[in-house]
């Protein structure tokens, strides 16, 4: 299965979301890379790879940023390790996590995965 | 200069972050997210502890760039440490660099700032005074100026480069939510950036 990573400046925010979608998709490989190694709020180089190495169980992992630093360090992590089978992903966190765990579960592949959460963003909760 | 001259403007400039930390915090208070001064601080006080002894610039510039990505904590630390890290690989392999080897390394770190944080000049940012700085020092170098020379005026330049920030709103990161009420403030990355390159000027002959 695919794994993710949720990479947020805030530690109970990554923790959090990865609690929700593993609620709705139990199996699926999902780490939190939130805040500072010391707890405080910030996004940190050294957890965004651990987090990696962990959810990596072969398929590929997909990387899930709240914002700024967050998505730039996410970006340096993968330059630095040269991943192929690590990708970043431009879609709402929350959203995001749920539709791509939810699909990792049923066995979707990483680029099938990529390609429904581009479309996250333009679903709707709900029509005036 | 080499790394043995280097290292010394590395601490002087821990020392400028050090003591700017509150007034960088201040600035940022008004527009980010009040975290510049304690994250710059943070991850130059490490730096501190990994550079003595190293060999070469190219070195210098590398373990300042990787260790301030894995502790600044935001934005300024996957910013400013690309830029470092594309200093190192401009100037790997030399033992020793002058100000013709520095100025293209440089476009170099700007270009890094720029990809990375995927803005351009006059969007309220770090850039606003590190081009003008560019241009200056180019300038300077072309007119067959020293190093020191070349240095004073990029910092000269910087300055007003950050005055000028005032002027506009920012349209990147947390200041951006802000909108036009950040007019009238200082960005906090083009300071910082212009007090280390002040410390830069400093430690030269």
């Amino acid at each position: 299965m695919v794994g993710f990573v949720i990479v947020s400046h805030s530690e109970l925010l990554a923790q959090g979301v990865c609690d929700l979608a593993s609620m709705m998709a139990k199996d699926v490989p999902m780490f939190p890379a939130g805040g500072l190694p010391d707890g405080g709020h910030g996004t940190s180089f050294e957890k965004i790879a651990s987090a990696i190495e962990q959810a990596n169980q072969g398929d590929g992992v997909l990387l899930l940023m709240d914002m700024g630093s967050a998505v730039m360090t996410a970006e340096m992590v993968l330059e630095t390790y040269g991943y192929t089978d690590v990708k970043m992903v431009d879609c709402p966190l929350v959203e995001g996590a749920i539709t791509g765990s939810v699909l990792s579960s049923t066995g979707a592949s990483m680029e099938e995965i990529i390609e429904e959460l581009a479309t996250v963003a333009e679903q709707k909760k709900f029509d005036f | 200069m080499k790394a043995n001259e280097l290292i010394p403007i590395m601490h002087a400039i821990a020392a400028r972050i050090e003591k700017e930390k509150d007034f960088l915090t201040e600035l940022d208070n008004v527009i980010g997210d009040g975290d510049h001064g304690i994250n710059m601080a943070r991850g130059f006080k490490v730096v501190e502890t990994k550079i003595d002894g190293l060999a070469t610039p190219a070195d210098v510039f590398k373990v300042v760039g990787m260790t301030l990505v894995s502790t600044v904590g935001g934005a300024s630390g996957p910013l400013y440490g690309t830029a470092f890290m594309k200093l190192a690989q401009s100037l790997m392999g030399k033992e020793e660099i002058t100000l013709g080897d520095f100025l293209p390394a440089f476009r170099a770190a700007i270009d890094g700032i720029s990809m990375r944080g995927r803005s351009h000049q006059g969007e309220k940012t770090m850039l606003d005074a590190m081009i003008p700085a560019a241009e200056a020092m180019e300038a300077a170098n072309a007119e067959g100026k020293s190093a020191k020379e070349a240095l004073d005026a990029g910092v000269a330049a910087a300055w007003a480069g950050v005055e000028i920030t005032k002027t506009y709103a920012a349209t990147k990161g947390r200041a951006s939510y802000v909108g036009d009420r950040s007019i009238g403030h200082q960005d906090p990355g083009a300071t910082s950036f212009t007090q280390m390159l002040e410390e830069v000027a400093g430690g030269i002959a």
